[in-house]
């Protein structure tokens, strides 16, 4: 024997192993053939064992043949197993096939009501500009609806708030709250100023409710009490407002108006795209009495408070042709938004 | 208030300009502009022309057929609808090509086999205000000189004119008059303003001894001037004064009412005619009505008055007129009147309102004098012009005024502090410049130094007292758009409280969980709770515009139904809605308000309770609420097995499970309703949201799984709070997999199969300490429920 022919039958078995794993069908077959070829009865095994019967002077190629044709041998049979392997992650993929666009039960996620995203959308404007939200009840006295707000039984503004009762108390001394103001009088008599506060909530007004009306509705009110506030702060205010909430390209202006509350007062105007104004609210800067009936001192601190409607803005935002859906809960309406 | 560009010229000519500049200056003075129309323009092509001829259609009864004279001496014949004119007759004819306002363009027609060559007009179909009924005659209408076939608007001498609608403020009393108006116009415009000089011709006869006036109570009447009037009669007001009053919204009634209003709306001043005939010496006593005085008022209605009312009597006591409200049905002007007792007065205010309030009874007048009307030269100006009107119908004037005093209102000089000015509105005028902007428009001043200013309020500016209201003047005359923005830089940082970011947090939760929020009107209707099972407790509304809308809600529940019954009948049965927002609970005693707080409520149609239970798991874990338990509860309106009180940190906060099947049924709701309703104010305000750190252990954990029978009545939470018990700190891990009730398993028992997983923080646990712990939870729940290991 030489190392030529224990090369020469090696590459037989070789030839013979490849071709067989290369054919075989299942995981036991490469098993089997693993035994077979790499065994203990195999073909390197016994050339392996059989090294020493050869002439020294070959054993070292004959050694190398061995070598060569044992790890050609174990790659086969790792090249046959990761053939299989392939194929049946390959088969377990096809068995796994999903169309991903049948939606059976899909979770959808719920929506917010529109009134309260524009309230949220405006809080948060507000409490970027520094100031922070106080609530109140929907249920008030004639003191804090009326009252400490400058506006005496007698007073013709009385008539115009066109107030809702509760029958509570006296006749006509408690009410649903026809604005958010009660909100600043509450605020001014438990906190010593500064104070800046944005008070949204629902207000109330003896409404029948049509495609531009509801009895009851949400407003949104700001007030600020410090040290030398002026009528062009109220004015800087809304306009710092206006333009985070609705755009830096839309204008203001305010008009001289009355409230009994604010002296002086005013209306505040927004452009329109079209050059023309749309009234949005009213505001002043807070009148001497009304920071007197809550215990502040008008020589010290100076005011001024606005406040304006908030369904009105999800009207205007989503072009609502009826305000009556806000309070309809019509699934196919809250699940637009 | 509305205004017409000519009238306010009448006391400031030089009022001009382009209209839609005057309207934005309007509207910087605070008369915003509601509305502007162009009136008195006619279009082109109607013509003046004269009846020749008047006869009968042939073959048609409802028109007739008229021959006019359109300017070239020609009869043109025209079909007619109207029978109203006579030959002779001016009227307004369009003529052939003509483009009405309505856009039908005049052609030459056949009617019935008649030829027709244009149209004769009335009032409403040229754009002139009048009444419809009828073709339009203008023989007392026409100018000197006017000329058959002369365009219409030269015929009677018409002219374009501004026809502006204004809102005026409660606190611009002023402005509710022509004149006021002008003042204010004509300032901001920097041009002259004046009031006309009303010259007046009277009779030789004094007002001394015709009549005799006292104010009782000077609290009620600040002023009251009367004058006689002789020879009255009553006859139709001249048509420029009918078109003036049209286009200011008023109604020509006869000569006297006609001038009444005419004077009112141009200086502002309401006034009131007696019958003097039926006053008896012309004694008139100005005073308070006593409790339970009646007054038949003119439109023939008996008042019930109060102390509060001013009142007008005679000199026997009895009640003639409602001050400044309504006049008496006895005094009344009629017919057979010739002898007038011609009133203008002040008014307190406040006194009018209770007045006007109580009674219900606003007016063009009352409004006036709520709000203020002039207590100065303004009385006798407004006489006169009466007079000088009056005087065209042949009704002549006593001479002199009676002028009794009361009460008006203290015009001593207001010190204005220039620098406190500024600093209200943020400007930097000199005390000049701020006497420039108040003087015209009528406050007198006397600059006592350049910090201070001596202010005289204006006797037509009765709400206007303090230095303030006097910023308000110098800013409006400034111009709010001219004083400089600027933003004011608080201190303290903005933000939300903890609550309101928890309330949004909870939201959050909400939509996860896939439900929409909803916002019913917080109303209910009689009857809506005792539906839902709930107390009829809700407070009332004293003056709900419909009864459905009358109830203030104790509970989120009834709105709630109303809404998905809602939603069902249109094809959407299985909404899940959730709402945050107030309830109104009975009044805490010694409260003025109700007990009003803020609840949660979700509901989950066609779902069952414990849908509702993981929700509120859901919840739990967001607001991370300190040791949540349900207890069995049986609350009205909720499904009395199926119902759980929330109790969270030993408070109860609400209730979890599904609503009463009876109370679905009186909602018309179908299918189930899983329920959940939190006091949220409450829970939030309490404690939660505290999580502490426990160091996850590095060594191995063991899963044990444990079966129970347990009977009906008692509830799961008590075998997991046994196991807890029994596992101590080993166990890491309690999870509920399996619920199992049939056959195996008594009647009205189950199986609940709980994996519990073990581990140590410092060691591997052993298959002994693991035996021990496994007993140690069995033994717990065997004690504690009497439950039993599943075999």
């Amino acid at each position: 024997m030489s190392s030529a022919s224990v090369t020469a039958e090696l590459d037989a078995v070789l030839g013979d192993a490849t071709a067989r794993l290369a054919a075989a069908p299942d995981l036991e077959t490469i098993t089997a053939l693993d035994a077979e070829f790499l065994g203990k009865k195999s073909a390197v095994t016994v050339a392996k064992k059989q090294l020493g019967q050869l002439d020294p002077s070959d054993r070292k190629a004959a050694g190398q043949a061995i070598n060569a044709a044992r790890a050609a041998l174990e790659q086969a049979v790792a090249d046959a197993r990761e053939r299989l392997a392939v194929g049946a992650r390959q088969a377990q993929y096809e068995s796994e096939r999903l169309d991903l666009t049948e939606r059976l039960g899909a979770v959808r996620r719920g929506s917010l009501h529109l009134n309260t995203q524009a309230r949220d959308r405006l809080e948060d404007v507000f409490v970027s500009m520094g100031f922070t939200v106080a609530e109140g009840p929907e249920v008030e006295t004639a003191w804090y609806n009326f009252e400490a707000l400058n506006i005496p039984d007698w007073h013709p503004a009385r008539g115009s708030f066109d107030t809702i009762f509760v029958n509570l108390g006296e006749p006509e001394q408690v009410m649903l709250r026809s604005h958010t103001s009660p909100v600043q009088i509450r605020t001014m008599e438990n906190t010593a100023p500064p104070i800046y506060i944005v008070a949204p909530g629902r207000t109330f007004r003896t409404d029948t409710a049509d495609a531009t009306h509801l009895p009851a509705f949400n407003q949104i009110e700001g007030l600020v009490v410090d040290r030398g506030i002026t009528l062009g702060d109220l004015h800087g205010t809304i306009e710092a407002f206006v333009h985070a909430f609705f755009g830096g390209e839309v204008k203001t202006r305010l008009r001289p108006s009355y409230f009994p509350f604010t002296e002086p007062s005013a209306e505040f105007d927004i452009s329109r795209e079209d050059g023309s104004w749309l009234e949005l609210g009213g505001c002043g800067m807070v009148h001497p009495k009304v920071l007197r009936n809550c215990g502040i001192d008008p020589e010290e601190w100076q005011g001024f408070a606005f406040g304006f409607g908030i369904d009105r803005l999800a009207v205007m935002r989503y072009e609502l042709d009826d305000i009556r859906e806000l309070v309809n809960n019509d699934v196919r309406f809250l699940r637009q938004f | 208030m509305k205004v017409t560009l000519s009238w306010l010229r009448e006391f400031a000519p030089d009022i001009d300009g382009d209209p839609v500049v005057l309207s934005e200056t309007l509207s910087a003075l605070g008369l915003a502009v509601e509305g502007m129309d162009v009136v008195g323009e006619i279009v082109d092509g109607v013509v003046l022309a004269k009846v020749l001829d008047l006869r009968p259609h042939p073959d048609a009864d409802k028109i007739q057929l008229v021959d006019v004279d359109q300017g070239d001496g020609q009869p043109l014949q025209v079909c007619c609808g109207a029978f109203n004119m006579q030959v002779g007759d001016l009227i307004p004819f369009a003529t052939i090509g003509t483009v009405m306002p309505n856009g039908m363009e005049i052609a030459q027609r056949e009617m019935r086999g008649q030829t027709s060559n244009g149209m004769c007009c009335s009032g409403a179909e040229i754009g002139l205000n009048g009444d419809t009924d009828g073709i339009m005659i203008l023989n007392d209408r026409v100018v000197d000189g006017a000329a058959l076939g002369q365009p219409l608007a030269t015929a009677i001498g018409l002219q374009p004119d501004i026809l502006w609608d204004l809102e005026v403020n409660a606190n611009r009393p002023d402005a509710l008059s022509v004149a006021g108006v002008a003042r204010d116009l004509a300032a901001a415009l920097g041009v002259d303003f004046r009031f006309p000089d009303y010259e007046i011709t009277t009779t030789e006869e004094p007002v001394e001894g015709l009549l005799d006036i006292t104010i009782d109570d000077p609290t009620l009447c600040g002023r009251f001037v009367a004058t006689v009037l002789r020879n009255v009669t009553v006859a139709e007001s001249p048509a420029w004064m009918q078109e003036r009053l049209i286009q200011l919204g008023m109604r020509p009634i006869n000569s006297i009412v006609d001038i009444s209003n005419y004077v009112m709306l141009e200086l502002g001043q309401p006034n009131h005619t007696f019958d003097l005939g039926t006053i008896p010496n012309g004694t008139l006593v100005v005073r308070r009505a006593r409790d339970g005085e009646t007054l038949v008022t003119l439109d023939d209605v008996e008042r019930s008055l109060v102390s509060n009312d001013g009142v007008i009597c005679d000199q026997f006591g009895a009640i003639v007129s409602l001050a400044g409200v309504m006049g008496g049905a006895t005094t009344e002007i009629s017919e057979s009147t010739t002898d007038v007792l011609l009133e203008m007065a002040w008014w307190d205010p406040p006194s009018i309102s209770r007045t006007v309030k109580r009674l219900n009874l606003p007016s063009e007048a009352s409004t006036r004098f709520r709000r203020g009307a002039d207590y100065g030269d303004n009385i006798p100006r407004a006489m006169k012009r009466f007079v000088q009107l009056a005087a065209e119908h042949g009704v002549t004037a006593v001479t002199g005024m009676v002028d009794v005093a009361g009460q008006t209102p203290d015009r001593a000089p207001v010190p204005v502090r220039v620098e406190r000015i500024n600093g209200l509105l943020g400007t930097s005028l000199s005390s000049d410049e701020m006497v420039a902007l108040i003087e015209p428009i009528g406050f007198e001043c006397t600059t006592v130094s350049e910090h201070t200013i001596d202010v005289v309020i204006p006797t037509w500016r009765w709400d206007t007292t303090t230095e303030t209201d006097i910023a308000e003047e110098v800013g409006r005359m400034f111009g709010y758009m001219n004083i400089e923005r600027t933003v004011p830089k608080g201190e303290n940082a903005g933000g939300l409280s903890q609550y309101q970011k928890d309330r949004r947090l909870v939201r959050d939760v909400l939509i996860g969980a896939g439900c929409d929020e909803t916002l019913p009107m917080p109303f209910l209707a009689p009857g809506d709770l005792a539906k839902a099972g709930l107390p009829e407790d809700g407070v009332t509304l004293t003056n709900p515009l419909h009864a459905e809308e009358s109830v203030l809600r104790t509970s989120l529940l009834p709105g709630q139904l109303k809404a998905i019954a809602y939603n069902q009948s249109h094809r959407n049965p299985d909404v899940r809605f959730f709402e945050i927002d107030h309830v109104f609970l009975p009044a805490d005693e010694g409260s003025p308000l109700p007990d009003e707080r803020e609840y949660l409520a979700v509901a989950l149609a066609g779902e069952e309770a414990p849908a509702a239970v993981a929700v509120l798991d859901a919840l739990d874990r967001a607001l991370a609420l300190p040791n949540l338990q349900l207890r069995s509860d049986r609350p009205p309106g909720l499904h009395p097995t199926r119902t759980a009180e929330v109790v969270v940190a030993g408070r109860s906060r609400g209730h979890v499970g599904e609503v009463d099947p009876v109370v679905l049924e009186a909602y018309g709701v179908h299918g189930r309703v899983a329920w959940l309703e939190l006091d949220l104010g409450g829970l939030l305000d309490g404690p939660h949201g505290s999580r502490r750190y426990t160091p996850v252990s590095k060594f191995p954990s063991s899963d044990i799984d444990l079966a129970f029978v347990l009977a009906g009545t008692v509830a799961a939470s008590q075998v997991e709070a046994s196991l807890r018990k029994g596992g101590g700190e080993l166990l890491v891990g309690l999870e509920l997999f399996d619920v199992y009730r049939g056959p195996g398993v008594d009647e009205g028992s189950r199986s609940l199969t709980y994996r519990l997983r073990f581990q140590a923080k410092d060691r591997t646990l052993t298959d002994d300490e693991l035996g021990a712990v496994r007993q140690s939870c069995i033994d717990q729940v065997a004690a504690k429920t009497g439950a039993s290991l599943r075999s």
